[in-house]
C-alpha cells in the first residue's frame, strides 16, 4: 500500500492510544490528589504527570508553576498543546479523514463522533467533577474504536499498520509511566521494603488496568518489585511491555513477510530482552536504567518503522 | 403564485383537520392533476398553472434571478418543451394515448403507485447514498454535515433506436476530436488547409507546446470523454459541450443504477435495461491496452488532488471499482525517466496514470511552479514515452468554446462524414457580423465566456434585466474574442418527483465515451435535472439533481 | 570568436535532502551563429538528456539518496559567428505562431499596451525597423539595476517600476513584441564581456520573428543585436521555460546558492578555475 496511507493509519492509532493513556494518567492522579497525604506532596505528583504525558519545559514557559488545575487543563483541552487530549483526538481524526478510504465507515463515524464531542469543549464546561467523567469517556471511546476496528476491518496491511501504531505507542507510554511513577514513589532505595504506600501502588496498577491482574497473579500484598515484574515481563498482562512487544513482533513479521526489514529485526531484539528477561537482573542494573534504555530502543524502533516502510513524508 | 397555491391548500387541509403537508394522502397522478385544477379554479386567479397550456412558457430562468411574473409577452421563444414521456402533448392529465412507446410500461406502472410511495423511495434512496458513502464528497475540514446531490427516483428512459443515434453520434465526434488532437500536435494539416485559423490553436491557453511532435500510445489523446447533450425533439439532439480533460459524473451513473435496482426491482424486471456496471472494466481495459510499449502487465493508478477536491468521492469510487490505487502527487516520484509510487514495500514503477489533476498542476517544473498536486519531472517521463497519461496533456484545446464551433468541421475533415449530432447554433463574437447580431439580440441569447467554466460568467439574455444586459454588452465590447452566444434551447423535460408529485423538469444528458484500442459507449450516462420548475440550470451547485438513465435493449 | 565557458551552480542545504530533481538548460545547440566544439556537464547524480518543448537540449537530474549539496558544473568551448543577430529558422520545434502565447511573466497589462501603441504603424510597414525602435524604447524605459526585482517580477511590474535586470528587460521586450502581433521569445545564454572572470557573464536577451529572416536577436540590456560575444543556451516563452536550473527537493531545510560563471575568449586550457564566490545570490 502507499507509504503515506500506512503512515496515516499508523498515526491515527498512535494518537488514539496516546489520548487514552493521557486520560488514564490524569484520572489516577486526580483520584490520588483527593487523599490527604498525597495532597501534601502536591507539586511533585503533578510534576510527575507532566513528565509522563507532556513537555515540562513548554508547560513551565507558558504556565509557570505546577498546580493540579493547570496541569489538568494543559493536558486535557489546551488547544496549543500538541499532546493534550484535545489535540491528539484531533490529530487522530485528521489522519483518519485523510485515509478514509482504508477504514470502515463505522470506524470513521465513531472517531468523528468522538471528535465532534470534544472539539468545542472548554475546561469551564467540564468543571471539577465533569473531568473524571470525561476521562472515563475518552477511555470508553478508545475501547470502542479498537473494538470496531477489530470487528469490522479486513485483516490486510492497512489493518496491521493501524494495530502496530497502537502497540508502539503503548510501549512508550507504559514505560514512561513506570519510570516516572517509580521515581516518585520510591525516590530512594531506602524506601524499598519500607512502609508501602498502597494507595500509590494501587493507583499505578489501576492506571494500566492491572490492579485485579496483580492480585490474580500474585495472590499477595502489593510489592514494588512484583508490580514492576507484572508490568514489564508478564506476557498475559495486556498492557505490559512484553505483551506490547509480542504484538509488535507479530505485526512486523506479517508486514515484512515478503522482504525482511530492519524494523522487524530491531523489534525482535527488543522483544528478546523482555521475553528472556529476569526481574532480578533488571533491578540489578537498575530499573531506571533499564527503562531508559528501553525507551531509547523503542524510539529507535519507531524511527526505523518510518524508514523501513517508507512512511515518512 | 406557487406560494398562493400552497397557502390555499394549507387552509383547506387545516379546515379538514389534516396537517398542511402536501404529500399526505395523494391520490394517483391523473386524479391529483384534476384536484389541482379545481383548487386553482377556486383560487382567485393568482396563478396560471394548470390552465390549458399556451405555447408560451418562459423558456429559461436561472437561479438567482427572480421568478418573472408570467406575462405572456415576457419570453420571445415560446416553444413548448419536448417531454420525454408525452412528447409535445403539453401539460394536462397524462392519458395512455399521450405516452410515448418507450414510456408506456413505466406509465402503466406509475399509475398504480401512490405519490406517498415515491416519497418513501426518495428517502430510502437518500439513506442508501449516505450509507454507501457518497456523502463524503463535500466534507469540509471542520464541518459535520455532508451534502448530497439530490437524486430523483423517476428514471429517464431511452429506446434502443434513440440510443443508437446517440451512440453513433458521440463515437463519431470523439473519433474526430482524437484525430484533430493528433493532427495539431503533429503536422497540423487542418491548419495548413486553412480550415481552422492557426492562432485559435497556437495561442489557445489549453494548447500545450510540450505536446508538439510527441507520439502518444495508440494516437489516443482522449481516453475518456463526457459529452453534454440536450434534446429538443424526438430525434433532435444537440451537443452542448465536449468535456475532454477530466470529465466527471461516472460514479453517479453507476451509483444511481445500484440504488434504483434496490428501490424498484419490479420495475426493472418489467423492462430490459442495458447494464452499466461494466464501465469500470472497460475503462481499465482501455488504460491497460495503452500502456507504454504495449507492455503486458502495467501498473495503473488514479492521480487525485486529494480529499478536499469536490470530485474526490468519484476518484475513490472509480479506483475501487477498477481495483487500482488512488494516489496523490506526493506519493509519486520520477527517477531514471520513469514514474514510481512510494509503497510500504519500496518504490513501485507506475506505467499508466488516470489523472484527475489539471494540466497546469501536473508538473511544477514545467507548469505552475507552486503546484503541490503534481509530480516534478512527470512531463519528462511522459515525453520520454515511459508513462501514459489518460487523458493526455493538452486535450483542453479541443474542448473550449472557441474550438467547439469547429468540431463539425473536424468530423468532415478527418472522417469525411457529416456530423450525426449537431452543434447548438453558435455565434462567435470575434466575428463582426456575429457580434453585431448578438448585441442587437441579447434578450434572446445566452452568452458564454470562451475560456470559462459553464454556469458562471455568462448571461442568460431572456432572464436578465436591461441593466445586466447593458453591463454585459460592455464586457463583450472590451474583449469580444472571449465570448460566444447561443439561442436558448427549450430543453426536453422528464417526469420528476417533486414536492407536489410527478411533474416535468428540464434535463440534459452526459454519456461517456471510452477510447482504448477500441471505442466504447457504455449504455447509460448521467442525466442531470433542473429541480426548480422552469429552470434550465442543471448544475448540482445551482439546484440540480440527477436521475438514473435507462437504455432499453431492443 | 572562440569562447571558453565555465559555469558552476552549487546548492547547499542545512539538513539532508532525501530526493531532488532538476530540469537543466545548460547545454547549447549548434546554430548559424555558434558551433559547439566541446561541452561537458558534471552532475552529482544520474542525468537523462532530452529535447524540451522548445527544442532546447534539456537534462533531467535526479539525486535519490540523502545529500546536502547539489553541484552542477558546466565547461565547454564554442566557436561563435556574428550574423548580425539573424538566427534563421532551420531546426525549430514549433511554428513561430506559438510564440505569440501569453505567459504569466510576460503579462504586459496597460503599461506595455501604452508603450507599444506608437509603434503599431511602423511594425506593419517595416517589422525589422519597428523592432529596432522597440529595442531602444525598452532599453530607455527599463534601466538596468540589480536587486530591485526578483524571479516573480512580470513584464508589467518591471516596466511600471522602470528598472530591472536583463531578465526583466527581455520580458518587457517579448511582451511588447507580442502585443504588436510579433512572435517573440526569451533567450537565456552567456555574454563575453571582456578579459577576466565576471559574475555577470550569464545573460538574457530576446528574439523576434521577421518573416524574411526568421528569428532575429535583440539584446535589450546593451541596446544592440547579438554579436559573436553572445552564446545562446536556450529559448522559450519566458525565463521559467528556459531557466538554467529549475528544481524541486524533499527535505533540506534552508538553501544557499553559489553561482560562478566565466566566459573567456580562447580555450579552456588556459582558463583558471575560478573559486566559487559566496554570493548567495540569484544566477542572473
Amino acid at each position: 500500500m502507499l507509504g503515506r496511507s500506512a503512515n496515516h493509519l499508523y498515526w491515527m492509532s498512535r494518537y488514539i492510544e496516546r489520548a487514552e493513556n493521557t486520560a488514564r494518567i490524569l484520572e489516577i492522579s486526580q483520584r490520588m490528589a483527593l487523599l490527604p497525604h498525597v495532597a501534601k506532596k502536591g507539586a511533585s505528583e503533578w510534576q510527575a504527570v507532566l513528565e509522563i504525558a507532556g513537555d515540562v519545559a513548554a508547560f513551565t514557559e507558558r504556565h509557570g508553576d505546577v498546580t493540579a488545575a493547570k496541569v489538568t487543563a494543559y493536558l486535557t483541552l489546551d488547544r496549543e498543546n500538541p499532546s493534550s487530549i484535545w489535540s491528539t483526538i484531533r490529530a487522530a481524526r485528521e489522519n483518519a479523514h485523510a485515509e478514509r478510504v482504508s477504514i470502515t465507515s463505522e470506524m470513521w463515524e465513531s472517531l468523528n463522533a468522538t471528535w465532534l464531542e470534544v472539539k468545542d469543549l472548554t475546561p469551564a464546561m467540564l468543571g471539577k467533577h465533569g473531568q473524571r467523567d470525561f476521562f472515563d469517556w475518552i477511555k470508553e471511546r478508545s475501547h470502542l474504536f479498537r473494538g470496531i476496528t477489530f470487528g469490522t476491518m479486513l485483516r490486510d496491511d492497512a489493518y496491521h499498520f493501524g494495530r502496530l501504531g497502537t502497540f508502539v505507542e503503548r510501549s512508550d507510554n507504559v514505560a514512561r509511566i513506570l519510570d516516572v511513577k517509580y521515581h516518585v514513589l520510591l525516590p530512594s532505595v531506602d524506601d524499598v521494603g519500607g512502609v508501602i504506600d498502597n494507595f500509590q501502588w494501587g493507583a499505578l496498577l489501576r492506571s494500566v488496568s492491572g490492579f485485579r491482574a496483580y492480585h490474580r497473579v500474585y495472590h499477595d500484598t502489593i510489592e514494588p518489585r512484583r508490580v514492576t515484574e507484572l508490568l514489564i515481563l508478564n506476557d498475559s498482562m495486556p498492557r505490559s511491555l512484553h505483551s506490547c512487544l509480542d504484538a509488535t513482533v507479530a505485526l512486523l513479521g506479517m508486514l515484512s513477510a515478503d522482504k525482511p526489514t530492519e524494523a522487524a529485526r530491531l523489534a525482535g531484539e527488543l522483544h528478546a530482552s523482555l521475553h528472556y528477561g529476569k526481574i532480578g537482573d533488571i533491578f540489578q542494573t537498575g530499573l531506571h536504567e533499564f527503562l531508559t534504555v528501553f525507551l531509547k530502543r523503542n524510539n529507535a524502533l519507531s524511527a526505523e518503522i518510518q524508514h523501513s516502510f517508507h512512511l515518512a513524508a | 403564485m406557487a406560494s398562493a397555491l400552497l397557502n390555499l391548500r394549507a387552509k383547506r387541509m387545516a379546515r379538514a383537520g389534516a396537517s398542511p403537508n402536501l404529500t399526505v394522502a395523494a391520490p394517483t397522478p391523473a386524479v391529483k392533476a384534476a384536484k389541482i385544477k379545481t383548487a386553482l379554479k377556486a383560487a382567485k386567479g393568482k396563478s396560471d398553472e394548470g390552465k390549458a397550456k399556451p405555447a408560451g412558457k418562459p423558456a429559461s430562468k436561472s437561479v438567482g434571478s427572480k421568478a418573472a411574473a408570467p406575462k405572456a409577452a415576457a419570453s420571445p421563444r415560446k416553444a413548448l418543451a419536448f417531454d420525454e414521456m408525452t412528447a409535445f402533448a403539453g401539460n394536462g392529465p397524462v392519458t395512455p394515448e399521450k405516452v410515448r412507446d418507450v414510456y408506456k410500461v413505466f406509465a402503466e406502472w406509475q399509475a398504480t403507485v401512490p405519490a406517498k410511495e415515491f416519497e418513501r423511495k426518495r428517502k430510502e434512496a437518500e439513506l442508501l447514498f449516505r450509507r454507501l458513502g457518497i456523502t463524503f464528497l463535500v466534507y469540509g475540514k471542520e464541518s459535520s454535515t455532508e451534502r448530497l446531490i439530490p437524486f430523483d427516483v423517476i428514471p429517464r428512459i431511452f429506446s434502443a433506436e434513440e440510443w443508437q443515434l446517440i451512440h453513433d453520434g458521440c463515437c463519431q465526434r470523439v473519433r474526430a476530436i482524437n484525430a484533430f488532437l493528433n493532427d495539431i500536435y503533429h503536422n497540423q494539416d487542418i491548419l495548413q488547409a486553412g480550415r481552422i485559423p492557426a492562432e485559435e490553436v497556437l495561442i489557445n491557453p489549453q494548447y500545450r507546446p510540450e505536446m508538439q511532435g510527441l507520439d502518444v500510445p495508440g494516437g489516443v489523446y482522449v481516453h475518456i470523454a463526457g459529452l453534454d447533450l440536450v434534446r429538443t425533439g424526438e430525434r433532435d439532439f444537440y451537443v452542448l459541450e465536449d468535456n475532454l480533460r477530466t470529465p466527471s459524473g461516472v460514479s453517479y451513473m453507476l451509483e444511481n443504477r445500484n440504488v434504483m435496482m434496490r428501490l424498484f426491482p419490479d420495475l426493472f424486471s418489467a423492462h430490459k435495461v442495458a447494464p452499466v456496471d461494466n464501465y469500470p472494466a472497460h475503462m481499465m481495459a482501455s488504460l491497460r491496452a495503452l500502456a507504454p510499449g504495449g507492455m503486458s502487465n502495467p501498473t495503473v493508478v488514479l492521480l487525485s488532488p486529494g480529499a478536499y477536491n469536490s470530485a474526490y468521492f468519484e476518484h475513490v469510487f472509480l479506483a475501487d471499482q477498477m481495483g487500482i490505487d488512488v494516489v496523490e502527487g506526493q506519493d509519486l516520484f520520477v527517477k531514471n525517466g520513469h514514474v514510481f509510487m512510494r509503497t510500504t514495500k519500496g518504490p513501485q514503477q507506475v506505467d499508466v496514470i488516470y489523472r484527475r489533476v489539471d494540466d497546469d498542476f501536473l508538473d511544477p517544473l514545467a507548469f505552475h511552479r507552486d503546484s503541490m498536486l503534481g509530480v516534478p519531472g512527470l512531463l519528462a517521463a511522459y515525453r520520454a514515452g515511459n508513462v501514459t497519461l489518460a487523458n493526455a496533456i493538452g486535450t483542453g484545446v479541443a474542448d473550449d468554446k472557441s474550438m467547439y464551433v469547429h468540431v463539425p468541421e473536424m468530423i468532415r475533415f478527418y472522417l469525411g462524414e457529416e456530423p450525426i449530432l449537431q452543434n447548438v447554433p453558435t455565434y462567435v463574437l470575434r466575428d463582426d457580423k456575429d457580434r453585431s447580431y448578438v448585441l442587437d439580440n441579447l434578450d434572446k441569447l445566452v452568452v458564454k465566456e470562451v475560456h470559462g467554466s459553464g454556469g458562471y460568467g455568462m448571461l442568460v439574455g431572456p432572464a436578465a434585466t436591461t441593466k445586466e444586459r447593458q453591463d454585459f454588452a460592455k464586457r463583450i465590447l472590451a474583449n469580444p474574442g472571449n465570448y460566444i452566444a447561443q439561442p436558448t434551447l427549450s430543453l426536453s423535460t422528464c417526469p420528476t418527483f417533486v414536492s407536489k408529485g410527478i411533474a416535468p423538469r428540464h434535463v440534459d444528458f452526459r454519456p461517456f465515451v471510452v477510447t482504448g484500442k477500441t471505442q466504447t459507449l457504455v449504455p447509460g450516462g448521467l442525466t442531470r435535472v433542473a429541480l426548480i420548475k422552469g429552470s434550465l440550470v442543471v448544475n448540482s451547485s445551482q439546484g440540480g439533481g440527477t436521475k438514473d438513465t435507462w437504455i432499453l435493449e431492443s | 570568436m572562440k569562447l571558453a565557458i565555465q559555469h558552476a551552480t552549487v546548492y547547499r542545504y542545512e539538513a539532508p535532502v532525501n530526493y531532488s530533481i532538476q530540469y537543466l538548460h545548460l547545454t547549447p545547440r549548434t546554430a548559424a551563429c555558434q558551433r559547439v566544439l566541446r561541452w561537458r556537464l558534471e552532475t552529482p547524480g544520474q542525468v537523462i538528456e532530452m529535447p524540451d518543448a522548445f527544442g532546447n537540449i534539456m537534462h533531467v537530474l535526479v539525486v535519490d539518496k540523502p545529500h546536502d549539496e547539489i553541484a552542477i558544473r558546466v565547461s565547454g568551448e564554442v566557436e561563435t559567428t556574428d550574423t548580425a543577430g539573424v538566427i534563421g529558422s532551420e531546426t525549430e520545434a514549433l511554428p513561430p505562431g506559438v510564440y505569440l502565447r501569453r505567459s504569466h511573466l510576460t503579462e504586459g497589462g496597460d503599461a506595455v499596451a501604452d508603450l507599444v501603441s506608437p509603434l503599431r504603424k511602423l511594425i506593419v510597414k517595416d517589422r525589422l525597423e519597428g523592432l529596432h525602435d522597440l529595442l531602444l524604447k525598452v532599453n530607455g524605459a527599463v534601466a538596468y539595476r540589480q536587486g530591485e526585482t526578483d524571479a516573480q517580477t512580470t513584464a508589467a511590474d518591471a516596466l511600471i517600476q522602470g528598472s530591472g535586470v536583463c531578465q526583466d528587460q527581455a520580458h518587457v521586450f517579448v511582451s511588447a513584441a507580442r502585443a504588436l502581433g510579433v512572435p517573440a521569445r526569451y533567450v537565456s545564454g552567456y555574454l563575453h564581456v571582456g578579459l577576466g572572470a565576471s559574475d555577470n557573464a550569464s545573460h538574457a536577451w530576446a528574439e523576434a520573428w521577421v518573416d524574411a529572416l526568421g528569428w532575429v536577436g535583440f539584446d535589450i540590456t546593451n541596446g544592440i543585436s547579438p554579436t559573436e560575444s553572445h552564446l545562446r543556451l536556450a529559448v522559450g516563452l519566458d525565463y521559467l521555460a528556459c531557466a538554467p536550473v529549475r528544481g524541486v527537493r524533499r527535505g533540506g531545510g534552508s538553501e544557499a546558492l553559489d553561482v560562478s560563471v566565466q566566459v573567456n575568449q580562447g580555450s579552456l586550457a588556459v582558463m583558471p578555475t575560478a573559486p566559487l564566490s559566496a554570493t548567495g545570490g540569484q544566477a542572473q
